[in-house]
């Protein structure tokens, strides 16, 4: 049996330890365009300053050698061939495959706006390593003091983690009226959007960048849809990634947003499989398939992707969407959905002394939790929408500064706490 | 494997177990030293709930797919061969991945140092862990499953 998987991050890496857990001998070869293996929401960090390149990796060293795998560092695939069972990669070479495993992640999405050329110095992305280290060669040698970002998601926040951790002066330029506005919901954006002022940058809502300036190939200004330009050196985009699926193009493969999966983790093209945040799985809230692209989505449905490539049967049982962001200094959890609209659902609020709880309950099940400044124990909200527990007699008890699970009903936590095999 | 079983029927909510598990995790493995330091009470690698005369310690379940492995940005979050699972201090960069994805809420963030604050390690290194040997009515008991 011969495994090939593209790309080597989180996805690919579960992957490699389950087809490891079942078979140790079949051969594995995993093609990346990158030259490294690296945690890739670590680089908000890494622009910061606080953790060093070479601690941004999330394996031994050891990984190839114990796992017995074969990585072709900086080669892309430009070609799945599904019929013949070959890839062709960027260095021409033809690799032939059992079972392939599609994990090429995300990309960063570049908004088309006048006056954007890829030539053009001081413009960057934030997704990935060799993205950032630019960045970073590009703030020192030209001395950066200021900068705009477009995009106030979570990929925005972060880089503005990064950018302020160096004192870089920020000026944000979102689209929607409020920050972060996926993630999480107004009230909780509200009080990130008045740290952000607290720490001297400017945040300017409801606003699109219409023009990029540039003379002699080098960023100068920002013509933005109010009217207003705005002088800068550097421009951060951050308004999102795709799934990254060019190699479905020419083939059969079925694509939605991403690379449409079964609960095994197969595409509809049997032996090729696809994990991470190139995949559409099972929304485990909707039933439907989406692309969660978070790390533990990424990582649970590699795992079973790897499984079943080496013939062990394992089902993806659908996940959620979940963040935890510290933005400003201050920390927040969200999960699922966190801004419903109006209808069926209700909403449980506490918001007390800069501590902001807030639950959203359908037919008495939580479908979504957002925390501000009040983290601890947060995991349990999962397990409750994971459990689909009915909480309508709880519904004080669940905002207590001493939540836990002492208030959840005792059959329900003996079971969790005691019960066996009850682990996640 | 060993498991840590919780009674909660048998606990007397003398908190124990709590004061037993820091001590055991302090420097000093001394009671007195570790609550009467300059630094202030330790905390706990166990949660204490009560609420009423209900009450129980919970502490880590060492999960046998443990989700906080999963989600860790840095690998910080590891299992032993003895299937514990422990955390680096030194990987950890308090991205709260684990306090998030800890369906037990046992994980304690030390917001203030960035970084997981404490943790059950299933007082590896001791023949049962602290808070099993001094719970004085077998509230918690080790057991193999």
């Amino acid at each position: 049996m011969r495994h090939v998987i593209i790309g080597y991050s989180v996805a690919a890496i579960s992957a490699i330890k389950s087809i490891r857990e079942i078979d140790k001998t079949s051969e594995i070869t995993v093609l990346t365009n990158e030259s490294s293996v690296y945690s890739r929401p670590l680089i908000s960090y890494f622009l910061a300053g606080k953790v060093k390149k070479d601690k941004l990796s999330f394996i031994p060293e050891t990984f190839e050698k114990e796992m017995k795998i074969t990585v072709k560092w900086n080669t892309a695939v430009v070609k799945i061939n599904p019929a013949a069972k070959t890839v062709i990669t960027s260095k021409k070479e033809k690799l032939k495959y059992d079972r392939l495993l599609i994990s090429t992640g995300g990309t960063p999405i570049k908004p088309p706006i006048a006056g954007y050329a890829d030539d053009i110095a001081g413009i960057f992305t934030f997704v990935k390593l060799d993205e950032v280290e630019k960045l970073i060669k590009y703030i020192e040698k030209n001395k950066i003091k200021e900068c705009v970002i477009l995009g106030a998601g979570l990929i925005g926040m972060k880089a503005a983690e990064g950018l302020l951790a160096r004192k870089i002066k920020l000026r944000i330029v979102e689209m929607a009226d409020r920050l972060l506005a996926n993630t999480f919901d107004s009230a909780a954006s509200l009080l990130l959007e008045e740290k952000l002022k607290e720490s001297g940058s400017e945040f300017l809502k409801e606003t699109t960048i219409k023009k990029i300036i540039s003379k002699s190939k080098k960023l100068e200004a920002l013509e933005l849809s109010s009217g207003k330009t705005l002088k800068t050196g550097l421009l951060i985009m951050a308004v999102g990634v795709r799934p990254d699926i060019e190699l479905a193009k020419g083939t059969e493969l079925k694509v939605n947003r991403g690379l449409v999966v079964n609960k095994n983790m197969e595409t509809n093209i049997p032996g090729i499989y696809a994990a991470g945040d190139a995949a559409e799985g099972k929304d485990f809230l909707s039933g439907e398939n989406a692309v969660i692209a978070i790390w533990p989505v990424a990582a649970r449905q590699g795992s079973v992707a790897g499984f079943n490539m080496a013939g062990k049967k394992a089902e993806y049982d659908g996940m959620f969407p979940m963040n935890s962001v510290t933005i400003l200094g201050v920390p927040s959890i969200s999960f699922g959905l966190t801004n419903p609209k109006a209808g069926a659902y209700q909403v449980l609020l506490s918001n007390e002394g800069g501590k902001y709880k807030k639950i959203v309950l359908k037919d008495g099940i939580i479908v979504g939790v957002v925390l501000v400044n009040a983290i601890e124990r947060a995991g349990i909200f999962g397990l409750l929408i994971k459990q689909k527990l009915d909480v309508s007699a709880l519904k004080k008890q669940l905002l207590f500064d001493d939540f836990g699970f002492l208030v959840l009903p005792k059959d329900f936590r003996k079971h969790f706490v005691t019960g066996e095999g009850t682990e996640v | 494997m060993k498991k840590i079983i919780i009674r909660e029927e048998f606990c007397l909510g003398c908190r124990l177990c709590e004061v037993h598990c820091a001590t055991a995790h302090s420097e000093s493995k001394n009671i007195i030293k570790t609550f009467k330091s300059v630094q202030g009470r330790p905390l706990s690698a166990l949660v204490f709930e009560e609420q009423g005369y209900t009450t129980f310690a919970l502490q880590c379940r060492h999960c046998k797919d443990a989700p906080c492995i999963e989600s860790c940005l840095t690998s910080a979050m590891y299992k032993d061969k003895h299937g514990t699972v422990l955390h680096d201090s030194e990987k950890c960069v308090g991205c709260w991945m684990c306090i998030m994805a800890c369906p037990f809420g046992v994980i304690k963030p030390d917001l203030k140092e960035k970084k997981v604050g404490s943790k059950c390690d299933f007082c590896t290194g001791r023949e049962k862990p602290a808070c099993v040997e001094h719970c004085p009515n077998q509230a918690i008991l080790l057991k193999e499953i």
